[in-house]
């Protein structure tokens, strides 16, 4: 009885063991590319929202700004070391004529200001969403992530991770020369 | 030819080491001699075939053949010789070949250093070594060949190295953390083969020590190594990201901490056995784990470099398989397992409890944050972002119970210790180490903070109670001098590695607390004051290296009046893969470090400057490295080295070894 009793507690660990597996496992069983979160915000326009401009704090934006032409809403932010790999690339797309609004998530402004400057800033409007409320209203899992919106400031598509010339061709290219 | 040849011989050790597992087994069951001894012929044999592979992997990368696809990506003729052998392991397939040569590597180890281990025990052991090879071999010839050929066009030259692995810092830092992820297997295949002996006593966990301690002293290296990498080439001055493939690292060393803590006590007292054994299967399934977490892309990093679903889903499995097995046989035969040993509340058992308590919530803490993110998305709750702040509140909570209990846990005896003799001790060194933590913080700091205040005093706290606990025990019954001679090996390991952390936690403290940064815009000739220290730009002039181009900025450096130092920051672009790098411009010291790194030209032909000032920076890699020397001199003890009369000498020993 008390040996019986010793099994089931000497099973704990291995249930809690079984369930991480499963948590873990899901993603990939359903053969989701993880880097690929579905946003439920897809096909839907980008939420209200009122937030600073980076630079200057009495500048301040709403969802108008998405509306009239396509592009790139890119959320980054100093602490986040992929962000600072996948900068390079995201010079290059503003480059070629992109239109690229950056969010600068949970960070400090300071430090925002200084990265902006010293890596070349590549975003036509920088946003300062310091609480990270505007991320939480889109889902944000983390830095870096990208959305794609069209002129009608519509989600059309949501990366996660960092955008680099290989996801750009094999993936998001396509989707934005389709947008209007 | 010759990539064919390497990828015959990773097949030739994939079968061999499916023999190395089932043979000896069978052996050990029918009762067969040959079998079980023949464990040993095949790890070496197992360990030559690798060998043979690995070697011939990194003569292609010297030889620059393009026709091998991993190769062709992940180097470039213009790279010089030494970044083109640390290549091998700039990627997935290759640092996964670069995993499997080292288990190759622990196996032979084991199979030609156990002398005095019974060879149906050596059977077991090298058997578990052998399917845990099997698995990993199964891997990278299914999924991740890293011989597969571009023939019939294969390019003129490669796709180069990614630039921030080419490195000093990046050519050591993933041998030594493989060495110990994949030393850990060593711990778990012990514990796993006294699972199916059903014999878990002090020789087990004696056994197990020397190897788990080696594989945490290179874990620990390896971890300190990546840090110091993180701090000069990322350009950011931070030492700690709380990346999720830091954390994977992270998470192995705590268990592993707490794994060698609790095996002293099994070894010692044959008490917390089952507890110890769990920690052995946690320590390797977490660095399972932690391949998993990077390999499979179910967390995005700056590491995931090669991320891959079908890759990942075939870890998921091996994991499942591994770990799930080790817990199922872990649950029906660690129940046999009786403690003979009794200890009351206040003992040093109980305090290495509370040590692995904390350790344990430790990790759990950066578990959760690691993984929650991704959990919670599982059960449909939404996305959740879980940062540095959450991590640092955590440990800075729970490093206070830690270092305190840790000052006097080695003045606590083994079974029963009377509180009311502590009393004296435990003031003494609370009164020591507040006056010696206020003296530091009043020539070492411009300003005094809680945090700072409370950070350095558990850092000298640890200091003192070592050295009054060495004092102690030294006089305990011989004069001073005498005594420090008589101290064993273990007891110095332990107070070496307690003083590690003593010496990290101030390190940390300090330059969390009183880092200065300053973003200045100077142009040749110009000079700006900071924080004592006068920096003159001197000039700017152009940089050509082998695979690169660039500008270098040069600063001298004036500290009343005297010139200290010359300061090159560099900006480099790589010119296969276009990308820019900066190099930071570091004046490492004892007590501060000074950083510089370039930003842009701006318009005006000026430069954005940034200069850090980082007092006590070196500590915190200086630490780990008394930590790993601390795990150097514990495997030197000799009662590792000697062969067999170990009963009567660790009896002897008993009285001063701690550990």
């Amino acid at each position: 009885m008390l040996n019986k009793r010793r099994i089931l507690m000497l099973l704990v660990p291995f249930v809690i063991f079984i369930i991480g597996a499963v948590f873990l496992a899901t993603p990939l069983l359903k053969g989701s590319d993880p880097s690929k979160l579905e946003s439920a915000l897809i096909g839907q326009p980008i939420p209200q929202f009122t937030l600073q401009d980076i630079f200057d704090q009495d500048k301040q934006y709403n969802a108008d700004i998405f509306k009239g032409q396509k592009m790139l809403l890119n959320v980054w932010a100093t602490w986040c070391p992929t962000c600072y790999a996948e900068h390079t690339y995201l010079n290059k797309l503003a480059n070629q004529g992109l239109y690229i609004v950056g969010m600068n998530y949970k960070d400090n402004r300071k430090k925002a200001i200084r990265w902006l400057n010293e890596l070349h800033n590549p975003y036509q409007i920088s946003l300062f969403d310091e609480s990270g409320l505007l991320g939480l209203d889109l889902g944000v899992y983390g830095a870096p992530e990208t959305f794609l919106i069209d002129s009608h400031g519509i989600i059309r598509y949501r990366h996660v991770g960092d955008l680099n010339e290989q996801v750009w061709n094999d993936k998001l290219s396509s989707i934005y020369e389709e947008m209007q | 030819m010759l990539p064919e040849i390497g990828q015959f011989s990773l097949i030739l050790a994939c079968i061999l080491s499916l023999l190395q597992t089932v043979y000896p087994l069978y052996g050990v069951r029918t009762g067969h001699q040959g079998a079980i001894r023949s464990a040993k012929m095949f790890t070496v044999l197992q360990f030559i075939a690798v060998a043979i592979s690995f070697v011939i992997l990194a003569y292609l990368f010297f030889i620059n053949d393009f026709s091998v696809s991993y190769i062709a990506t992940n180097s470039n003729s213009a790279l010089p010789w030494y970044y083109r052998l640390s290549a091998v392991w700039g990627a997935h397939e290759g640092s996964l070949l670069l995993w499997v040569f080292l288990l190759a590597t622990w196996s032979i180890a084991v199979a030609l250093m156990s002398k005095n281990l019974p060879v149906e025990s050596m059977a077991r052991v090298l058997a578990v070594l052998g399917l845990l090879a099997f698995g990993f071999y199964l891997f990278v010839i299914l999924t991740s060949n890293p011989f597969e050929r571009t023939l019939p066009y294969f390019p003129i030259d490669g796709r180069d190295l990614n630039p921030l692995l080419q490195d000093f810092g990046l050519v050591i830092h993933p041998p030594m953390l493989y060495m110990g992820y994949v030393g850990f297997s060593v711990a778990f295949a012990f514990a796993i083969a006294a699972l199916l002996e059903g014999r878990l006593d002090s020789a087990w966990a004696k056994w197990s020590r020397p190897w788990t301690m080696a594989a945490w002293t290179f874990l620990t290296v390896g971890i300190a190594l990546g840090s110091w990498w993180a701090y000069y080439e990322l350009g950011w001055g931070g030492w700690w990201f709380w990346d999720p493939v830091e954390n994977a690292s992270f998470m192995p060393w705590l268990a592993g901490t707490a794994l060698i803590h609790s095996l002293a006590v099994s070894e010692k007292r044959g008490v917390f056995k089952s507890w110890t054994v769990l920690l052995a299967l946690s320590a390797f399934s977490l660095s399972l784990l932690g391949t998993f977490l990077v390999r499979s892309g179910v967390l995005v990093s700056v590491h995931a470099f090669a991320s891959d679903p079908t890759r990942g889903l075939f870890i998921l499995s091996f994991l499942i398989l591994v770990i799930g097995g080790a817990l199922l046989l872990y649950a029906v035969q660690a129940s046999k397992v009786k403690s003979r040993g009794r200890y009351e509340l206040a003992s040093r058992e109980s305090l290495l409890l509370l040590n692995n308590i904390l350790l344990i919530a430790a990790l759990i803490v950066v578990l959760l944050g690691t993984l929650l993110p991704l959990v919670h998305k599982e059960i449909g709750l939404g996305s959740i972002s879980i940062g540095e702040p959450f991590f640092n509140r955590m440990f800075t909570i729970l490093i206070v119970p830690f270092a305190l209990f840790l000052g006097i846990g080695s003045l606590f005896r083994w079974k029963r210790q009377k509180l009311s003799e502590l009393v004296k001790p435990i003031l003494i060194i609370l009164l020591l180490s507040l006056c010696s933590s206020l003296v530091f913080l009043f020539v070492f700091a411009p300003a005094l903070t809680w945090l700072a205040m409370l950070g350095v005093f558990l850092g000298f706290w640890i200091i003192v109670s070592v050295g009054y606990e060495i004092y102690l025990r030294s006089t305990h019954r011989y004069s001073f001098i005498i005594g420090i001679t008589k101290l064993g090996n273990s007891h110095w390991a332990m107070s070496l590695g307690h003083l590690g952390l003593a010496v990290m936690i101030i390190g940390i403290t300090m330059t969390q607390n009183y880092s200065i940064e300053k973003d200045v815009k100077l142009a040749v000739g110009e000079h700006i004051r900071f924080e004592h220290y006068d920096f003159h730009f001197d000039q700017i002039s152009a940089l050509n290296g082998q695979n690169y181009v660039g500008t270098v900025g040069t600063f001298s450096v004036l500290h009343n009046q005297q010139k200290i130092a010359v300061m090159n920051a560099e900006k480099r672009i790589y010119t296969v893969q276009r990308m820019p790098m900066t190099e930071a411009a570091i004046d490492a010291g004892f007590i501060r470090d000074l950083y510089i790194a370039m930003g842009e030209q701006l318009p005006d032909g000026a430069w954005a400057v940034r200069i850090y000032y980082k007092p006590f920076i070196r500590w915190i890699w200086l630490g780990p490295l008394i930590m790993a020397l601390a795990g150097f001199i514990m495997i030197c003890d000799k009662r590792y080295r000697t062969k067999k009369q170990p009963l009567t000498d660790s009896k002897n020993e008993t009285g001063e070894q701690n550990a």
